[in-house]
């Protein structure tokens, strides 16, 4: 780092995703450092290894082996009452994913960046959320960041929500691989002094202490058990307030906050609403200020959190909407977007009840453009006049590819026959050769998740040839 | 010194590990004991998943007397890692940090973990208790299991006789990586066993024991019988006495005469099968074992 923050003012920087990241672990004063590099998450602990040997950073930085190990070696920390953080990706995410409910049913308040990537097979390292969403369920409070600020505030306000008295639970910060942990943005840096005063020491009684022994993690039999989960989900339910509560406490302090769990966009008396989470809102944004200066009643809902699911705030933030859309990087496979789910089920029990969208995208790093959102903006008005006949849609799918890794059949007949009464797959648009979301009738296609591999191969199994240049 | 270690055996009114669970005549547990009564109650203590944790940590019914928390299977070493880094962040005076993995955490799942604690000489001491298979979860082989013996998942038919690899050198591979000190020992020679926790108790840096703790369930033997079976170990020199520390290898007790195999092998119901050949390929396995420890210790 060229330029350095003062223990007194704050500074601006220009700086990536990453090294926000880094400054908001370094002003939050971690008692343990964890690392374990994982591309595109690299940077994050780079520059905390800078500055411990700088001594700019007190911390105790352990070079550990694997993910696994570092969330380990971050509960055997924090179960001293020891300030942690660790930051990880896909692969490694997954790697300790053990590690994760053990965190989490442990309610060491850990804080965790996660830069958002693709997993493998086929291998991949750059952005989507498909790792982070499948870890939706391990107890985390998961937050998804739009921009570099954002990054550096939420990775102190984290520690302020995961050490809560009333929460103790852990806190992962999602960052979209490369497009935000590799853009470099103007950031400002507060004082150290300030976050000092913000962000007090750890202090729990609930902790192994020379001075008052005790056990912990221990083992609970089926007369226990329950109880002890019951208190895990209401201490993540009461997140959603401290983290409210905390966020307003640093705009008084900082002048910056970030709005609750869910920041809606133009959404009042919106006709047509695209819900979108991480880097990706700002493109969307965009979108609904060109298509508000058109007359189009649109509208963007961003969800920050995903765990503590704020779902009165999302029916709420929906409630005049005739079409919603949602719009993920990510799907579970054989069903739909893990985020479609979780608002579909909370519209589930909402008085209003538009037509609903899943747009899959972003898969793998594929970029979205501003066409992309237009597109899916105009299938959203499309809905709101007639019937739907799938809910999920990939986005920019390579209609010719699609076909020749999955089912020959389809190509001829269009990729994304229609399968009612169930989730199905549709091509959506901007693929070359791509047939429109509603496929002509007579197709005779099954859809690509009907599909068999073309004569019964493995499509990761690439034979070597002339062609591909290995014979 | 012999007789400070004489008043350490006896059972007191403060022991740090007592009201646990485990069968009669467990080996694991009284290694466990016997360490945290020299290391004392000012310990935190790690255990993986696995017998000890299974019969000392079931909520509410906690044995341990000092701190103690249960890790992931295969996360001791990590987590113990997490704790010494943090106690040095926190300035903690006076304190340990011990873990205890039976043969699978430490030598299988757990290896890696242990792998990189010391290779950053983490300070703690880490003492895997021997039990020779994935006793809890009843009695499945694992890579510390010795070559020949009967568990559930190396059954004994007319196409298998048992396990069929040689148990790895644990101690061999901890003290591959310069460790800052490394031991065996065995719960039948407690006094033994207890200077090498005293040792690793005052060492700075990484310490790793490595204790054979028969398992009457598992081995086939009388509850009354874990003492003797493990002296049996050593002195049929199938169990090495010996010590790591500061790239010198010492091997602690050399029996005169090996006593012989088979007998010992026939106390074990887990060895019942084998045959004269088995035998004769466990004692070529001990003599080229023996062999080699004693010219790594500079021994003729």
């Amino acid at each position: 780092m060229s330029v350095e923050a003062t223990a007194r003012q704050p500074q601006p920087l220009f700086v990536s995703g990453n090294e926000a990241v880094a400054w908001g672990a370094r002003l939050a004063r971690p008692h343990v450092i964890a690392a374990y590099p994982i591309t595109p998450q690299t940077v994050v602990i780079e520059r905390l290894a800078e500055w411990v040997a700088e001594r700019k950073l007190d911390t105790e930085f352990l070079h550990v082996e694997s993910e696994h190990s570092a969330l380990s070696a971050c509960m055997g920390a924090s179960a001293l009452g020891a300030r942690t953080f660790t930051a990880t990706s896909s692969q490694g995410l997954l790697y300790m994913a053990e590690c994760l409910q053990y965190a989490s049913g442990g309610r060491f308040p850990i804080v965790m960046m996660n830069a958002n990537r693709a997993l493998a097979l086929p291998w991949n390292i750059y952005g989507d959320q498909q790792d982070s969403l499948a870890v939706l369920s391990s107890g985390w409070i998961q937050i998804y960041i739009e921009d570099a600020q954002e990054a550096l505030d939420m990775t102190i306000q984290g520690f302020a929500i995961a050490e809560h008295a009333e929460v103790l639970t852990p806190v992962m910060l999602n960052l979209d691989g490369f497009v935000l942990t590799h853009t470099y943005e103007p950031v400002d840096v507060p004082a150290q002094v300030d976050v000092d005063a913000f962000l007090p020491p750890f202090r729990t009684p609930s902790k192994m202490s020379l001075e008052a022994p005790t056990s912990m993690g221990f083992t609970a039999g089926p007369a226990h058990y329950t109880e002890f989960k019951v208190q895990q989900h209401r201490a993540i339910l009461r997140a959603a307030r401290v983290a409210s509560e905390v966020d307003q406490e640093f705009g008084r302090r900082f002048g910056r906050s970030y709005g609750g769990a869910v920041v809606p966009y133009h959404c009042e008396g919106a006709d047509v609403v695209l819900v979108a989470l991480g880097s990706v809102a700002g493109i969307v944004r965009e979108t609904v200020d060109t298509l508000r200066a058109r007359g189009v009643a649109a509208g963007m809902l961003k969800l920050r959190f995903l765990r503590p699911f704020p779902e009165r705030e999302i029916v709420q933030a929906l409630s005049t909407a005739r079409s919603v859309g949602v719009l993920e990087k990510d799907v579970s496979f054989g069903h739909q977007g893990a985020v479609f789910s979780e608002v579909s089920s909370a519209l589930g029990g909402s008085p209003n009840r538009p037509a609903l969208l899943n747009f899959v995208a972003g898969l793998g790093g594929r970029d979205i453009s501003r066409n992309d959102v237009e597109q899916m903006f105009d299938q959203l008005q499309s809905a709101t006049v007639q019937p739907l006949n799938e809910r999920v849609r990939f986005v920019g799918v390579d209609a010719w590819k699609a076909g020749e890794l999955c089912s020959p059949r389809t190509i001829a007949g269009g990729v994304g026959e229609a399968e009612r009464g169930g989730a199905s797959v549709a091509s959506g648009f901007g693929g070359k050769g791509a047939g429109p979301e509603v496929p002509e009738g007579g197709s005779e296609g099954d859809g690509v998740a009907g599909g068999v591999p073309k004569g019964g191969a493995n499509p990761l199994s690439v034979p070597i040839s002339e062609e591909n240049g290995n014979g | 010194m012999a007789e400070a270690a004489r008043l350490r055996l006896a059972l007191s009114d403060d022991e740090p590990f007592l009201g646990h669970k485990a069968c009669a005549g467990c080996g694991g547990s009284l290694a466990v004991r016997l360490a945290l009564k020299v290391l004392g109650e000012r310990t935190f203590v790690v255990l993986p998943a696995g017998c000890m944790s299974a019969v000392g940590f079931l909520y509410p019914q906690l044995a341990f007397g000092c701190n103690a928390i249960i890790s992931t299977f295969a996360g001791t070493a990590s987590m113990m890692s997490g704790i010494a880094a943090a106690a040095r962040a926190l300035k903690l005076r006076d304190y340990h940090v011990a873990g205890f993995a039976g043969d699978g955490g430490t030598a299988d799942i757990g290896l890696q973990a242990l792998s990189g604690a010391i290779d950053r000489h983490e300070n703690f001491i880490y003492i895997c208790y021997d039990n020779e298979a994935y006793m809890n979860t009843g009695v499945q082989k694992s890579g510390l299991t010795p070559f020949g013996a009967r568990t559930t998942t190396s059954p004994v038919g007319p196409h298998a006789a048992g396990a069929r690899s040689r148990k790895k050198d644990i101690f061999e591979i901890v003290a591959a990586h310069g460790i800052d000190y490394a031991a065996t020992a065995s719960v039948a020679h407690a006094h033994d066993y207890i200077r090498k926790v005293e040792r690793a108790r005052t060492t700075v840096g990484t310490s790793f024991l490595h204790v054979l703790a028969p398992c009457p369930t598992g081995w086939g033997i009388e509850t009354s019988e874990t003492l003797e079976v493990a002296r049996g170990a050593v002195d049929c020199g199938l169990w090495i006495l010996a010590e790591y520390e500061a790239s010198h290898y010492r091997i602690n007790k050399t029996p005169r005469r090996f006593k012989p195999v088979a007998d010992h092998l026939a106390t074990q119901k887990r060895f019942a099968h084998l045959g004269k050949a088995d035998v004769a390929a466990i004692e070529k396995e001990r003599d080229s074992r023996w062999a080699r420890l004693r010219r790594l210790a500079g021994e003729r």
